[in-house]
């Protein structure tokens, strides 16, 4: 095989997943450019500090639900039904759980360096944990909820949940992420 | 490694799950802070031109994906036995010349996105000439050493016996993660 037709394989076998991750990457994008995200960015110190954090994190709890939900399809472990299963169970709990105390850590964390760096910016601990808090509870709910019924109808449909687990886990993120960073940014911001 | 005993739960059970992730999510949490300074510390630029924020979340995914297609591919030659570290090498051209076609691709699409979400959506216009050079010349350096890095991860877990599944590929992706956002925004004071 030549290395020109190797290029043009491995090319067309991506960009389709590329192009899906750069649509919902570009979504996530614009509503950050939105007058009143640069709006919050300005009042909320320590707010763009925890924002890469939180972006990314999301692909690594849920990817890893992803790929476990993959893996336990193609070693029968679980079914691909929405059933009280133990497993299953057992799965959805811990993302929950990693998703709530990492973003409540992330939270705190940048609330940390930011009075240290900026003390005359004077950040508030309630506002910033209050927002991640709220916004990873809403994006898990979502993102579980997403990922489990894209990935079990992919597989009854005869697709590898393998292939589908990363472009729905990078879409959705992007997606539902900065939506309810958003929506939390209003709520803690109407409430603190 | 002892097999898993008929009907037990083993790696399913909720708080092996949480444990086994926490300093992995900890310490990712702690990394992207150092690209959450970044955007903090040129808040000025990125608030003034709200249209740099648009490409902010398709620089954190794509610097990740790029990463994490490369070094899948080395990882699947490497545990075949075909994998040589030769600039020569034909296998190691044609991965490296499809990343960086993807990545021409992916973003003059960046560019040309960001500069329509600015001029049309979130009436922040920058210049699309502007707009193409940070979004391929950032992105072009990104490739770049998410090949360069993906090379050395995949070299070093070969000379170390790691199971490059397991380490590189994590390791890879989180870390082309984090360098998309400094990459941007250094080329984006440059130019702007």
């Amino acid at each position: 095989m030549t290395v020109r037709t190797g290029i043009r394989r491995i090319y067309s076998e991506s960009i389709l997943i590329l192009f899906v991750s750069l649509g919902g990457g570009i979504f996530a994008g614009s509503v950050l450019g939105t007058e009143g995200m640069v709006d919050a960015f300005e009042r909320i110190p320590g707010l763009l500090l925890l924002l890469p954090a939180f972006l990314a994190t999301r692909g690594n709890v849920y990817g890893s639900l992803g790929a476990r939900l993959a893996s336990g399809l193609h070693q029968g472990l679980i079914e691909a039904e929405l059933s009280w299963d133990r497993r299953l169970i057992n799965a959805i709990t811990a993302s929950f759980i990693n998703g709530i105390y990492i973003s409540v850590f992330i939270g705190l964390l940048s609330w940390a360096i930011s009075s240290v760096l900026r003390p005359e910016a004077d950040p508030s601990l309630v506002t910033l944990v209050g927002i991640m808090l709220l916004a990873g509870l809403l994006t898990s709910v979502v993102m579980i909820i997403g990922l489990v019924i894209l990935v079990f109808a992919g597989y009854r449909y005869g697709l590898d949940p393998d292939n589908l687990v990363g472009p729905i886990v990078t879409t959705l993120g992007d997606i539902f992420g900065v939506v309810f960073l958003f929506v939390s940014i209003m709520v803690v911001g109407a409430i603190v | 490694m002892t097999l898993p005993v008929q009907g037990s739960l083993g790696t399913w059970e909720t708080r092996a799950i949480v444990i086994t992730m926490m300093p992995i999510l900890i310490g990712l949490s702690i990394l992207q802070m150092g690209s959450g300074y970044i955007l903090e510390t040129l808040e000025e630029t990125y608030l003034g031109n709200p249209t740099l924020l648009v490409m902010v979340p398709v620089m954190i995914d794509m610097g990740g994906n790029l990463g994490c297609i490369m070094s899948s591919r080395l990882s699947t030659r490497l545990h075949l036995g075909l994998l040589t570290f030769k600039l020569r090498d034909e296998n190691l051209q044609t991965n490296v010349g499809a990343i960086l076609a993807l990545a021409l691709t992916i973003f003059t699409g960046l560019g040309i996105a960001a500069w329509a979400i600015g001029e049309f959506v979130i009436s922040a216009p920058l210049p699309l000439v502007d707009l193409l050079a940070i979004s391929l010349i950032s992105g072009m350096i990104l490739a770049v050493l998410a090949i360069v890095i993906s090379i050395g991860a995949t070299w070093l877990s070969y000379k170390w016996g790691l199971d490059p599944d397991d380490t590189t590929i994590p390791v890879v992706t989180n870390v082309c993660d984090i360098l998309g956002v400094i990459i941007l925004s250094i080329v984006a004071i440059i130019i702007l």
